[in-house]
């Protein structure tokens, strides 16, 4: 059974078709990359399948399961998480609280009212692991807002992660990032691929074509067609479109 | 309400031993006005007194709302009602055992936050704040409606509440001193809330809903139950403020004294808990100051609440950061 | 049974044309500017105060109406220029403190030029009396006047906000404010006229209720709160909303408040049903905004929550 299914999906604003009929299949344990230029609708279709926004019409179905119905939050619980294009963190709390308040979110009751949270060693230790994994032990204790962008990038995906999804969903996570910070990202969703099943949005060709085991490309809020890396690339439609346009551009 | 952005390095809760420090401080400063009013023989001063402690209660119970989860609630002057009336109802019935009034004050204030809350949430921003203030003058007008209590005149008692049997309250000094220590209680509480669990989700969603919803959290629940344990405790002033004005009246109920409420957690300095009982001290100070200067002091002070807006780059709350009135040290 | 229920909803509609005045500024100053305005109630009142002030000098209700007016913009551009423009940029909570202290200013200085006791000002002569209306029902001419004089205003504001430049901005502006910066539109400009407007249309309520009602200070108060449920019922920034909203609000207050006990004295023994109802009847137009906020949170015309 395929872990994530989206059935002719809608979403107009007015008379604009942002959405426009997306049926798609992400397979377990894939890194499905969507690409398009601009405008073409990557953010609200991300917005769409966490629940951030409602959808028109369609279904999206995660292992076999309706998502329409479910808040935001409900379909983090069921292993839906995100990631923001424009890093959306705590900015004052700690680097250790931004992650510890997701693993929270996982383990236990939040209706706890007496307790010292700070206090609590369990989520700070678990919070801690998935600081490390990101690189970002050393910061823990510093307040969100005084990170680099690079590591506010780091610390966005280290929030995604700390709510155990099984499906991630990333939007732009290497906006801003260059050089060998943007390494670095790859290399790291690299050792995550197989482990959590990934919808990737990104602009970066050279990390889709390096991380995708298949690519969808939206136009308009159309999917004009579906993938191997390689299959897409040499694809007419997709060359018209969307690659050609940029190769003109540059 | 709360804007941040990641510049703003502000940390969100500042150290809280040096809050915890300055309140300790304000008590003791508290628990010395009898002896000192005794001293001066000026016995209205604990009166006064009693009075700056049970608005401090509010402020600081409104303070866990609108400090830390940014909800502008311009409708609280209501809970002042249900416990104001709780006591003058109750012991008009021959019940005046202060634990039972307070038990009252908070269940109807606990069903009232429970519907006009679940309204409320259901919006945000300017349409938050007028529709706490419409639910507000609701409660306002249902008190003015209660003839059997004065209506618009209010209703004298015709004593104060006992504790376990005993008169004790009539003493103003006990009365002060009761006064006290469950501000003490309630400020212990309110301070354990803000560092629980709880209260992290909470102040996360001041400071960022989305994120919060991105990873597991339903914001309603959250702010909805802050909501009503902030009216709860609200209403704990009102049976104090009806003991210490062996009065009640729709008064209290006032949207003006709801706005009032507001103006002493903003001008303690938002989000401190501490800030908010300074904040009650100082409004009242100053109400008592001007008012015994002028016969006109709400002009002097609407118009100080205006320049003080107008004149501080980030609103009250700058300036007395600045000053370092706020209650608390960074 | 009719003529008292012709009679209370005659009442209500020009408690709704009144309440629609008030609103129609409000609810563009929160729906353009984004700004909380608890000073509006203020507004009101001062319009009644001017004409108390021009009629008296004047001996003549017109005259007072008419001198009310310029006097009226002075007060609006002077309230936007000193305090509310300064405010467009803040945080809620800074535009409630600041407005907050502004009613409590305008109240105490109220106080202080006019006085505690109330004014009163003189029925002009021309519209006194009252006219027949059905069978032995009579209804007072300035009632008329009062509901006549609304339905224009909000006849020339619909033809303002539809059909005009000036109305194409506002209603671009109530749904989508930076849309309007990207037009070019001296914003300053239009917010500075929006808001005067806004006042000045208070003021004419204030004007026209001054002969039926003493002039105090607390007029202004009761008013503001009833036009917030207004405001928050037709949805903000839709003046559409707040005509429709202002007429629901005060039927309902009205009529319910006449009729709710009688309805309660044929299910209630008649004492408890005068407690009830004594007790239902101001709570009325409360009720009514909750329910409609529980169906519709952004209000009945409202595009944003």
């Amino acid at each position: 059974m395929s872990r994530l299914e989206i059935r002719h999906l809608q979403k107009a604003f007015g008379a604009l078709k942002v959405t426009d009929d997306v049926s798609l299949i992400v397979e377990p344990g894939e890194l499905h990359a969507i690409i398009g230029p601009n405008g073409a609708g990557k953010t609200t279709f991300i917005a769409q399948l966490s629940g951030q926004l409602p959808s028109d019409s369609g279904d999206i179905l995660l292992d076999g399961q309706s998502l329409m119905a479910r808040s935001m939050a409900e379909r983090v619980h069921l292993g839906l998480a995100r990631s923001f294009q424009i890093t959306s963190i705590l900015p004052r709390f700690t680097v250790l609280e931004n992650v510890a308040l997701a693993v929270q979110a996982r383990m236990g009751s939040s209706f706890r009212f007496f307790a010292p949270v700070a206090e609590e060693a369990a989520l700070n230790e678990t919070a801690m692991t998935v600081l490390a994994e990101a690189g970002l032990e050393d910061r823990a204790e510093v307040m969100a807002s005084a990170l680099s962008h690079g590591e506010h990038r780091r610390l966005e995906l280290a929030i995604a992660l700390a709510t155990e999804p099984q499906i991630l969903l990333l939007d732009e996570p290497l906006a801003g990032v260059g050089g060998e910070d943007a390494e670095a990202f790859v290399a790291r969703l690299k050792r995550l691929k197989g482990k959590i099943t990934m919808v990737l949005i990104e602009h970066d060709m050279d990390a889709v074509f390096q991380l995708a085991d298949r690519v969808s490309v939206l136009v308009y809020g159309k999917i004009i067609a579906t993938g191997t890396p390689d299959a897409v690339r040499r694809d007419p439609k997709v060359r018209e479109a969307y690659l050609g346009e940029e190769e003109e551009a540059a | 309400m709360a804007e941040t952005t990641l510049t703003d390095t502000r940390p969100a809760r500042r150290p809280m031993a040096g809050r915890v420090r300055a309140a300790m401080i304000l008590f003791a400063i508290f628990a010395a006005l009898p002896p000192v009013a005794a001293a001066i023989d000026d016995p209205f001063l604990v009166l006064i007194g009693t009075r700056i402690l049970a608005y401090a209660i509010a402020a600081l119970a409104l303070d866990l709302i609108l400090g830390y989860g940014a909800m502008v609630s311009f409708g609280h002057a209501a809970y002042l009602g249900f416990g104001t009336y709780a006591v003058a109802v109750l012991s008009s019935y021959g019940i005046n055992d202060i634990f039972l009034q307070v038990a009252a004050a908070m269940i109807v204030s606990a069903l009232f936050a429970l519907v006009t809350g679940a309204i409320s949430l259901r919006t945000t921003g300017v349409y938050f704040i007028m529709i706490t203030l419409a639910f507000g003058q609701m409660a306002y007008f249902f008190f003015v409606s209660l003839s059997a209590y004065g209506g618009d005149d209010g209703y004298g008692l015709r004593q104060r509440s006992t504790v376990l049997g005993s008169d004790m309250l009539e003493n103003d000094f006990t009365l002060y001193y009761a006064t006290l220590v469950v501000l003490i209680g309630l400020f212990w509480l309110c301070h354990r809330i803000v560092g629980s669990r709880f209260g992290r989700v909470l102040t996360g969603i001041r400071e960022n809903r989305v994120r919060m919803e991105a990873i597991g959290y339903a914001p309603f629940r959250y702010q909805l139950t802050a909501f009503v344990i902030s009216g709860c405790l609200t209403s704990v002033a009102g049976v104090f403020l009806a003991n210490q004005a062996e009065f009640v009246s729709p008064a209290f109920v006032s949207w003006h004294r709801s706005g009032e409420l507001i103006v002493m957690v903003v001008l303690g300095g938002i989000g401190t808990l501490t800030g908010a009982i300074g904040g009650a001290v100082a409004v009242l100070l100053l109400e008592e100051v001007l008012g015994s200067l002028t016969e006109h002091w709400k002009l002097w002070f609407g118009l100080f609440l205006v320049l003080m807006v107008l004149y501080s780059p980030h609103g009250i709350t700058g300036v007395f950061k600045k000053l370092g009135l706020g209650g608390t040290k960074q | 049974m009719t003529n008292l229920f012709v009679l209370q909803l005659l009442n209500g509609v020009q408690l709704g044309v009144l309440l629609f005045l008030i609103a129609a500024g409000l609810t563009l100053v929160f729906g353009i500017m984004d700004v909380v305005n608890l000073a509006h109630g203020v507004l009101y009142m001062v319009g009644a105060y001017l004409i108390a002030t021009f009629a008296a000098l004047t001996g003549s209700f017109w005259w007072g109406l008419l001198l009310m007016f310029p006097a009226a913009i002075v007060v609006g551009l002077v309230l936007e220029v000193l305090v509310i423009r300064r405010l467009y940029a803040r945080s809620h909570l800074d535009q409630v403190l600041a407005t907050f202290g502004l009613v409590m200013i305008a109240n105490e200085a109220v106080k202080i030029i006019w006085g505690v006791s109330p004014l009163s000002v003189p029925m002009p002569e021309l519209l006194s009396g009252s006219v027949p209306l059905m069978g032995p029902l009579q209804y007072p001419v300035y009632r008329i006047a009062i509901i006549a004089a609304g339905l224009a205003v909000a006849l020339g504001l619909y033809v303002v906000v539809n059909h005009t430049r000036i109305g194409m901005l506002l209603r671009a502006g109530a749904t989508n404010r930076t849309m309007v910066s990207a037009l070019g539109i001296d914003i300053g400009k239009l917010f500075a006229i929006v808001f005067t407007m806004g006042g000045v249309l208070a003021c004419f309520a204030g004007a026209l209720v001054a002969p039926i009602l003493s002039v105090d200070t607390g007029m202004g108060e009761s008013v503001l709160i009833l036009t917030f449920v207004v405001v928050v019922i037709g949805g903000i920034g839709s003046v559409k909303g707040a005509f429709f909203g202002a007429i629901l609000v005060a039927v309902v207050d009205t009529v319910g408040g006449v009729f709710g006990p009688i309805w309660l004295r044929s299910v209630l023994d008649p004492s408890a049903a005068g407690q009830v109802g004594r007790m239902l009847a101001p709570m009325l137009v409360y009720i009514l905004m909750a329910v409609i906020l529980f169906a519709k949170p952004a209000g009945l015309f409202g595009g944003r929550g």
